[in-house]
């Protein structure tokens, strides 16, 4: 028994600022001081609050310290760990009642609002072991499955509980597994997508990284349910931490026999291998992922034959998304019931979202479904930072749209986001404010599927370019009105040909920003004027005479010298010279530099 | 995104070409093994250029075709040598609308080269890469898995400084 406990995040973020440096020069003060007995350092995995890394919580007294510097540890150890002084001036601010009190960390606006189900264990218990998982109840659901239930059993709790695939689509997870089971082969597979490829969604690789071993187990249980032997986590090779991470889970798992021959003595076996993905958006799509693990270029192919029936190597399939399989033994465990009971009507349980952009507190945050957008950007996500003004929430990567501000009190699930124009997706949410344009933010989003169309159909390889093309011409300021009207035509002819998903959503963030922002579009077309100040081509920077004291900063920054003037006289800048990179403007003291 | 190929004369050792045999033998039996064998050999080489995707091919049996389609499938494969220090921006929609892209052109116009080039000295290469998944700290650029967060364009020469 320790008398104390430190909890270092080791997720992705915190880790990019310096976690594991912070870990071991705490190792070293603490056995310096010889306090190795008595106080325990953890590495878990990730919080949530990435805003605020690296993230930093001892026990028992809860004290939440945030963006600590390997420069502070000899402190917190010395006064806090030693001397039992709270280092009040790391403690986050919100967890700080009065001068000798703090709060706990449930109760600050980013989590009083959160319900953990599928991050339950992340940043709570040391995902590299074991046995702090099944400390929590781990393998007990699996346990459950093999011992008391039968497969039929097990699929009419995951059909009853109303669960939904986390990957996007939204498909019900019983019903998948049904359509599975009832296919004879002598090979089945089960597979997971662990290839996060929206960009700006961390969900999955929260999960991996911090509770790798509820997946496992999920996965088994799914085996069980549909008659399959080997599982295969489909997971991106950007992601070396939560790869490491389930290598070792895996590992683990096989030398405690829960994954393997004859799991619990029951004739099961099960066992599960990785595969790496290489970096393509579309590997995200079903069919598409499972030629990749074939070892074949990532391309989707028709459907039918759906994968229940002919998936990996052509044999029946299932594919579910990370999210999905972390929350299979909280229903096993917890009953179909519990799970049914949060939500909306017909998106059961909780949403994790990846909240990214323009806002306060960036970070993954849990909400049960129907929670409106307003209480995640405004209550939990803590606004829109620097006095700017909420513009646009992004959901659902390349292939959602963008809500605008009058929508925001709508509760999400699957179908209200889609009556809006935007997707759940894997819950990726980007927040905008007025320093965003939307036109800039649609080019954005074509140049990426146009990079990762697969060029398989035509209406994808082509459209998306043609898209694109136009998009350019609008924001480079030689669009015309028409241009507008064949934007909007082009994408409803690619949302009905294209092969996948991919295309068939890949105008999604044009269609949502014509329809909520048609007026930005407008301005670009027909006052060559870009509202936001973003589009380079349509975008001048000016000297505000009156305001400018002649300071000479700008014209010393300006890296192509477009900037004259004399001391203590407004200076001037030559439009013509100007590359329009900011540089004056970030420099300015005195606000006397402005983009129209 | 289209690929760049390398016109580099290839400069392969034989203890690189010994590994490679050995990664080939490793995965030869296994079903879709050309995948991880092209993750290994870009580990062993650096990048993919064309002499190592033959060996490949030769190795496990399969047309030299089949191996470029993948390798230039995958936007982790590489097919020009990346440079002593890979300096990557990250361009997923979370750095995206934080301003990666004034980050990207100001290592671009430091460094005088476009992403997916090598400066012609091989010390700086440049890749714009679609999120690493540390959306907080974004923008975020990393150079040689060193990562430095809320990057502004006037801090890139500082940070290219560093690897001088």
């Amino acid at each position: 028994m320790y008398r104390s406990n430190v909890l270092v995040c080791g997720g992705t973020g915190c880790t990019s600022s310096n976690s594991e440096l912070i870990i071991s020069k705490l190792k070293e003060e603490i056995t310096l001081r010889g306090l190795d007995k008595e106080v325990n350092v953890i590495r878990t995995g990730c919080f949530g609050l990435c805003a605020l890394g690296p993230i930093m919580i001892v026990y028992p007294e809860g004290s939440f310290y945030s963006r600590v510097t390997p420069e502070d540890v000899p402190e917190i150890v010395e006064e806090h760990l030693l001397k039992g002084r709270i280092v009040k001036r790391l403690l986050y601010k919100e967890t700080i009642v009065d001068d000798n009190t703090i709060k706990s960390l449930n109760q600050t606006p980013f989590y009083a609002k959160q319900h953990r189900v599928a991050l339950r264990n992340c940043g709570v218990i040391n995902p590299e072991s074991i046995d702090e998982y099944i400390a929590v109840d781990g393998y007990s659901a699996l346990g459950k499955v093999l011992t008391e239930m039968t497969p039929e059993q097990v699929i009419d709790i995951v059909k009853a509980s109303g669960l939904r695939g986390r990957g996007g689509a939204g498909f019900p997870t019983g019903l998948k597994w049904s359509f599975a089971a009832k296919n004879q082969a002598d090979q089945k597979y089960v597979c997971c997508n662990a290839d996060e490829g929206d960009p700006g969604a961390f969900m999955d690789r929260s999960v991996l990284e911090g509770d790798p071993h509820c997946v496992l187990e999920a996965m088994a249980i799914a085996g069980y349910a549909i008659g399959s032997t080997q599982g295969y986590i489909y997971v991106r090779a950007e992601y070396p931490i939560a790869v490491k991470r389930l290598q070792i889970a895996i590992n683990q798992a096989r030398e405690y026999g829960l994954l393997g021959k004859n799991i619990f003595n029951t004739g099961f076996d099960f066992d599960i291998d990785l595969r790496l993905g290489a970096g393509a958006f579309v590997c995200g799509e079903e069919t598409a992922l499972m030629t990749s693990i074939e070892g074949k270029r990532g391309e989707p192919r028709p459907r039918p034959p759906f994968p229940a029936l002919k998936g990996l190597f052509q044999k029946p399939t299932i594919l579910n998304n990370v999210e999905t399989y972390a929350n299979i033994t909280q229903i096993i465990l917890n009953g179909p019931e519990w799970f049914a009971s949060m939500g909306t009507e017909k998106s059961k349980g909780t949403k994790v979202f990846a909240l990214g952009g323009k806002i306060e507190h960036t970070g993954l945050v849990e909400v049960p479904m129907g929670t409106t957008l307003r209480e995640i950007v405004e209550e939990i996500g803590g606004g829109v930072p620097g006095g700017h003004k909420f513009k646009a929430a992004q959901t659902g990567g390349p292939s959602g749209g963008c809500i605008p501000a009058s929508q925001l009190d709508i509760p999400i699930d699957y179908d209200n986001l889609l009556s809006i124009g935007a997707m759940m997706g894997s819950g990726g949410l980007i927040v905008m404010d007025d320093t965003n344009c939307m036109v800039d933010i649609a080019k954005f989003f074509l140049e990426f599927t146009v990079d990762e169309s697969c060029g398989k159909c035509t209406p994808c390889r082509i459209g998306t370019r043609r898209l694109l093309e136009v998009l350019e011409k609008i924001t480079s300021g030689n669009g015309t009105l028409d241009d507008i009207d064949r934007l909007e035509e082009l994408c409803y002819y690619l949302k009905e040909n294209s092969l996948c998903a991919l295309g068939q959503t890949a105008p999604n963030p044009v269609l949502s920003t014509l329809k909520y922002f048609r007026d930005e579009y407008i301005a670009h077309v027909t006052e060559h004027r870009c509202p936001a100040g973003v589009c380079k081509a349509l975008t001048n920077y000016h000297i505000l005479e009156d305001k400018c004291r002649g300071c000479t900063l700008c014209a010393r920054n300006c890296p192509v010298g477009a900037i004259t003037g004399s001391v203590k006289v407004p200076h001037v800048i030559d439009t013509k010279k100007c590359i329009k990179c900011g540089a004056c403007m970030e420099k300015c003291k005195f606000n006397a530099i402005i983009k129209k | 995104m289209q690929k760049r190929i390398s016109n580099l004369p290839f400069k392969g050792t034989p203890e690189q070409k010994q590994k490679l045999d050995e990664v080939i033998k490793k995965h030869k039996q296994e079903k879709g093994a050309i995948l991880p064998v092209l993750q290994e050999a870009q580990d062993i080489y650096g990048y993919l250029p064309a002499e190592v995707q033959s060996i490949i091919a030769e190795g496990l049996g399969v047309p030299l075709e089949e191996v470029y389609g993948v390798s230039t499938f995958y936007s982790q494969f590489s097919l020009t040598p990346k440079g002593k220090y890979n300096v990557s921006i990250c361009l997923g929609t979370a750095c995206y609308v934080k301003g990666a892209a004034a980050v990207l052109d100001r290592v671009s116009a430091v460094l005088g080269i476009q992403p997916e080039e090598c400066t012609p000295d091989g010390k700086f290469s440049l890749t714009a890469c679609r999120c690493v998944g540390a959306c907080g700290l974004a923008p975020v650029l990393t150079v040689n898995g060193d990562v430095y967060g809320r990057m502004t364009p006037e801090e890139v020469d500082q940070v290219l400084a560093k690897y001088e």
